[in-house]
């Protein structure tokens, strides 16, 4: 079973010999790890710290959660599948792939919010406690980025029907591609993090 | 009567670097990965219902987050396909925050007892 697929790949001609888009992508990425390790270590300082409730162990549901981890790395699928689409000329595959990743994408922060109205219902704002506080900046930033992710799918997807994408830039679709993907490992992070290992309380 | 030798003139510099063939994995391929991550997401959730003790569960569920993290780093993000250059920009990253963050960390004694 052929493993690989070969492709021909253009760009400007930089001193680096990469494309400088690519290369600013990645270096974007990098800050951001720094932006979500601050948020991600905050929660990790103040875990088991909130002095009242509700406390982690009484609002998570991790089988719904455990759902919407699934919907993320499914997006994931799609998202390289799109690219895998462009790559060999294929742009109504490209967009359908496109779209689905957006639809996934939509579902998760859907998903988010039914799960922020549900906690705060319980009791659980921004200001109640600690755990409030951190978990509410730090996956809200997250479901930030995967809102911005979104619209970059859609205006992909809307550029490819004007003319303004067609199968020669791959690259744009690698591009968003990349910060998808980026939004999918910090969720796997924070769904360890924050979900999974148990606060005590 | 000879012939001057005409040369025809250089040519301009191209705007756009010659096309060089990439190697992907291919769309068989990343619906294997993505069933990895399933199997793996799967036992995370599973070991979280399971009876063990903390000791052996944070470790556990770790290790899984990590296989997941650099399963989507190398085979989605292609950094095992593409320049190292990017590779290291990315590592920067990672690594500066994992350092920076473990030391805040250890600094206010987060993981003492």
């Amino acid at each position: 079973m052929e493993s690989v697929h070969t492709f021909e790949s253009e760009h400007e001609a930089t001193s680096t010999g990469l494309p400088n888009t690519k290369l600013a992508m990645w270096l974007f990425l990098a800050s951001d790890c720094l932006l979500f390790g601050a948020l991600i270590s905050t929660y990790v300082l103040y875990r088991g710290a909130s002095l009242v409730g509700p406390y982690p162990s009484e609002v998570f549901d991790i089988p719904y959660t455990s759902v919407s981890s699934f919907v993320l790395l499914a997006s994931s699928l799609t998202m390289v599948l799109a690219l895998a689409a462009i790559q060999r000329g294929e742009m109504g595959r490209m967009r359908v792939w496109l779209l689905a990743t957006a639809l996934l994408g939509m579902t998760f922060v859907g998903g988010q919010v039914y799960e922020f109205t549900t906690f705060y219902r319980e009791g659980l704002t921004l200001s109640t406690n600690l755990f409030g506080t951190t978990f509410y900046v730090l996956t809200g930033f997250h479901g930030t980025h995967v809102g911005v992710g979104v619209l970059m799918l859609l205006s992909l997807v809307a550029m490819s029907f004007t003319g303004r994408i067609t199968s020669r830039d791959t690259m744009a679709v690698e591009l968003v591609g990349l910060y998808w993907h980026f939004v999918d490992i910090v969720w796997i992070v924070i769904f360890t993090v924050v979900y999974l290992i148990p606060t005590g309380k | 009567m000879e012939r001057a030798d005409v040369r025809e003139p250089a040519s301009p510099t191209p705007p756009r670097a010659r096309g060089r063939t990439v190697r992907h994995p291919s769309p068989k391929e990343y619906v294997r990965i993505a069933v990895v991550l399933a199997v793996v997401t799967a036992m995370e959730v599973g070991i979280y219902y399971a009876e063990i003790s903390r000791a052996l569960l944070i470790p556990l569920l770790l290790i899984f987050a990590a296989i997941k993290f650099v399963l989507v780093v190398l085979w989605y993000m292609h950094l095992r396909f593409d320049s190292r250059t990017y590779a290291r920009f990315f590592m920067i990253g990672v690594a500066g925050a994992v350092t920076l963050y473990l030391i805040v960390l250890l600094t206010f004694r987060t993981f003492a007892g």
